[in-house]
């Protein structure tokens, strides 16, 4: 092993190397804490040459990887594998080309979310996506995770946003997918590698669309008696032929929350809703009045249209900072991301609300009621004796009610795979209090090279991990196995010697 | 199921049979079937694009998806539908108009293209500047494997975000990774009102310097593309949806930006432009291609465009999308079409860009439908020796003999 250290130092230098155990510890997780596997080294290339050739070693030396960035995110991807290392792509944040006629900006795997539209900003455009963790996530991690945002609803995904990908293969060749230009000849390699969880490769260079700034942005506030109004003004709002820039709702609880941790200045009420609309100043304003009318037609007694832009970055950081927001109210809690049909929205919260009657345990919702992307976030205290237990059957009995929620049984396939069930069991993270700040993140950027999951051969540790997290498990398992029956795709295999 | 006529070849190569199944089933069996027997697989919808590709190097029987053509579910308040590959692009904007909501799609011929055939061949209009192409809208898919498996991807939610996402993988695929025979997408609102204004301008630098201002603008347009020929000055289209007070602002800015051009309202009707450029009255000698440009470098490949014209001897006429997408028809004699879209793909490959030939005549010289897939490539065919190792569906129609 001293040897292939000494290979890997030869390439990144001995600053590239961390291989101390003190230092190990930042990497051993990511947001999702109570996974931690402990890696052999950590490497920090600064070129692509450099990740190139450190994964040749790797694929030599038969030593598994897993690609990291900022480390954010919330389903494990960036979490190391055993006896493997972690290539930190922390120093290859470079924005190393921009060009406005073609809104392309070109940038390196570390560089971090919000610093592309920092970059952009003088000139009114911005990167699209926008992830809660917009100002510490790295482009590569959200190029991994297919992340979105609130805003997603009308810009779409990250996929969306990505024209192309220079990719080190598992076997440490470099190809391209897309480029600056759209429908490159060819099968869409560049669609699937975004949100393959870095199972696929490590993206070293990625061309970026960029939006234009629209003229006007309002965002309304308004206060329900409780969710289900809430969701029938939405359901109106759409109806009326809208698509707002957002649509956010969050419940008592969740507001509750918001509100000792930031101070948003929301209104106490049983739901509320955040809608964003923007574009010309005539044309919002139009549909603004029709906004109005819809909330108060559903009952709203409170509607408050944000009259800064100092108000309505407040409304956000209220928004946006719900999750770290719980441990102000809640010593634990495990949050979920599950994608479920709205019209589903009031069948599904009165059964969550149920559940957490019978469980004994409280569980705020925060939900993009746009796109119907619920995160339920179950809240209990480690302390005391079970809870923790209590709180995990409770999570994986909500995930089950998504997933029934969501996928309709299908008579016409041999199967079906509800892709958004993997979202769910990969993301019942649990977190102490407030991961971002007890934790700090080591700088820069995030992309994964996983070989173990959702690739058709699973890892034992990770499945088991994932059974203790879902208690009931079959359901996972079923879904495992439909996987495995799809077409493996054919990239260079990974070793399967580990 | 009944035998090939003439009018079933496909590219000048003739199948010996044609076969409609009626369920997804059925249709998966017939694969399992041929693929065992060695068989080769032509997927086909209402067959409007069944030219594109090149000629398949084997075609033993065509496999309809015309008689699968059901709206599964138009779950409207969510915003999605799930639809049959063989329903045609009209029927289905007819039912989901019925609750004021459309597929955000302006594919070529929407009376006759089917579901199946458009995501196949990844065609989109004008709209795509701002609703994205297919694989922005596509969220879930059915797929019938060479082997005979049903495997569905994606789901009924317009956020999907886990696993691999394989129905962007066949979206384009041209039917050689599977046989579609179902889709889920994402639904759009239909517009409440819409202005179309065109803008004449002098030369391609003055176009090309209108769309620029355009994209950098604070107007929200729906559509934005160019009209380019051999005998006329450009003239730019551009598309407004929305309130009666928002169209009136931006008609306004419209004027403000394009200074001294000359605007004028303009029909619906252009935005289907597009059609027009497979007028086949003079069949042998016309070439059709779909380009790939960088937006801002429209007016360079438009006097490009010129230059070879001129040196082979062939007429043109182009509609460029502000995508950088654009469309091209050549008339000339068939050698001199060849010579006309080699010199122009050699050209634009070398700046990033594609040139794709969707129309050859027949006595054209052998020219390659797609140009380069890039470093890629073998990871393409590893993908295809994957899902269809025995090479059943539409073999040798895709980009490097795939």
């Amino acid at each position: 092993m001293g040897h292939t250290f000494d290979e890997l130092r030869a390439i990144v230098g001995d600053r590239g190397l961390i291989s101390s155990a003190e230092e190990l510890h930042t990497y051993e997780c990511d947001g999702l804490t109570n996974f931690r596997v402990m890696p052999r080294a950590v490497v920090l290339p600064n070129t692509t040459e450099q990740v190139q050739a450190v994964v040749r070693i790797c694929h030599r030396e038969r030593m598994p990887f897993v690609a990291r960035g900022s480390g954010t995110g919330l389903s494990g991807g960036a979490l190391p594998v055993e006896n493997g290392i972690v290539i930190s792509l922390a120093r290859m944040n470079r924005i190393l080309e921009v060009d406005f006629p073609n809104a392309r900006v070109v940038v390196e795997p570390g560089v971090i979310n919000l610093d592309v539209t920092g970059r952009v900003s003088p000139q009114d455009y911005f990167y699209a996506p926008d992830p809660s963790s917009q100002s510490i996530c790295s482009i590569g991690g959200n190029v991994a995770e297919n992340s979105g945002g609130a805003h997603c609803l009308k810009y779409g995904f990250t996929t969306t946003h990505v024209l192309g990908l220079e990719v080190v293969l598992p076997d440490g060749s470099l190809v391209h997918f897309g480029g600056k230009t759209l429908d490159a000849p060819g099968y869409d390699l560049a669609g699937v590698f975004v949100g393959s969880e870095g199972t696929l490769g490590v993206a070293t260079k990625i061309i970026l669309r960029i939006v234009k700034r629209p003229e006007c942005v309002r965002t309304l506030l308004a206060a329900f008696p409780s969710t289900n109004e809430a969701g029938a003004a939405v359901s109106d709002i759409i109806a009326e032929g809208m698509l707002p820039a957002a649509i956010e709702m969050m419940d008592n609880l969740a507001i509750q929350a918001a509100e000792a941790a930031v101070h948003a200045n929301y209104p106490n009420c049983g739901g509320l809703l955040l809608v964003e609309l923007d574009g010309p100043v005539a044309e919002v304003d139009a549909l603004m009045t029709e906004v109005k009318k819809i909330c108060s037609s559903n009952g709203a007694p409170e509607i408050r249209v944000a009259q800064s832009d100092a108000e309505r970055a407040l409304v956000w950081k209220g928004r946006k900072a719900a999750f770290a927001a719980m441990g102000r109210i809640s010593p634990n809690y495990i949050v979920q991301d599950g994608v479920i049909p709205r019209t589903a929205l009031p069948q599904v919260m009165s059964e969550i609300e149920r559940l957490s009657q019978a469980g004994g345990l409280r569980v705020a919702n925060v939900f993009h009621a746009g796109d119907g992307n619920l995160h339920p976030l179950v809240l209990y205290d480690r302390r005391i004796a079970g809870q923790e237990e209590a709180a995990e059957a409770l999570s994986s009995q909500i995930l089950e009610l998504c997933i029934a929620a969501g996928v309709a049984p299908s008579t016409h396939c041999s199967f079906r795979i509800p892709r958004k069930s993997f979202q769910l069991l990969a993301s019942v993270a649990k977190s102490p209090v407030n991961t971002c700040r007890t934790r700090p993140n080591p700088q820069g950027s995030r992309n994964v090279i996983d070989p173990r999951r959702w690739t058709p051969q699973l890892n034992p540790k990770r499945a088991a991990c994932i059974r203790r997290c879902a208690t009931n498990s079959w359901r996972l398992w079923e879904m495992r196995m439909c996987m495995r029956r799809l077409p493996r795709m054919p990239w260079p295999e990974f070793s399967r010697s580990w | 199921m009944h035998a090939a006529t003439a009018a079933d070849a496909v590219a000048g190569v003739q199948p010996k049979l044609v076969i409609e199944p009626g369920a997804e089933r059925e249709l998966a069996e017939i694969l399992r079937l041929s693929n065992e027997a060695g068989l080769a697989v032509i997927p086909r919808g209402n067959g409007t694009k069944l030219g594109w590709g090149n000629p398949p190097t084997r075609a033993d029987l065509i496999l309809s998806t015309t008689r699968l053509n059901e709206i599964i579910e138009h779950a409207w308040a969510d915003l999605t539908v799930t639809v049959e590959a063989g329903c045609t692009i009209q029927r289905l904007q007819e039912t989901l108009a019925q609750h004021g909501q459309r597929l955000a799609l302006d594919p070529l011929w929407p009376e006759k293209a089917t579901i199946g055939g458009v995501l196949s061949a990844n065609d989109s209009g004008a709209l795509r500047l701002r609703f994205g192409a297919l694989r922005d809208l596509i969220i879930g898919a059915t797929i019938a494997l060479a082997d005979g498996t049903l495997a569905s991807s994606g789901g009924k939610v317009v956020k999907n975000v886990a696993g691999y996402d394989l129905p962007k993988l066949v979206t384009g695929a041209l039917g050689t990774l599977g046989v579609i025979t179902r889709a889920v997408f994402r639904l759009h609102p239909l517009p409440r009102n819409t202005r179309s204004f065109s803008v004449a301008a002098a030369s391609a630098e003055e176009a090309k310097r209108f769309v620029v201002a355009v994209q950098d603008s604070k107007l929200a347009h729906t559509s934005l593309q160019c009209h380019f020929s051999d005998d006329t000055s450009p003239v730019s289209d551009i598309l407004f949806e929305g309130t009666e007070a928002g169209l009136a602002a931006q008609e306004n800015q419209l004027r403000d930006l394009a200074e001294h051009a000359a605007v004028s309202e303009a029909s619906r009707s252009t935005w289907t432009a597009r059609e027009e450029l497979w007028d086949f009255s003079d069949r042998p000698c016309t070439a059709i291609a779909k380009i790939s440009i960088l937006p801002a470098s429209m007016a360079r490949t438009m006097k490009l465009v010129e230059n070879i014209a001129k040196r082979q001897q062939v007429r043109w006429r182009a509609l460029v999308y502000a995508t950088g997408l654009g469309w091209l028809r050549l008339e000339g004699k068939p050698e001199a079409l060849r010579g006309a879209l080699h010199e122009l793909r050699s050209e634009l490959e070398a700046q990033h860009g594609s040139l794709v030939a969707l129309h050859r005549p027949e006595k054209m010289p052998a020219f390659d439908a797609w140009g380069s897939a890039g470093d890629a490539l073998p990871l393409m065919k590893a993908v295809k020796q994957q899902m269809d190792p025995k090479s059943t569906l539409n073999p040798g129609r895709f980009v490097g003999g795939i």
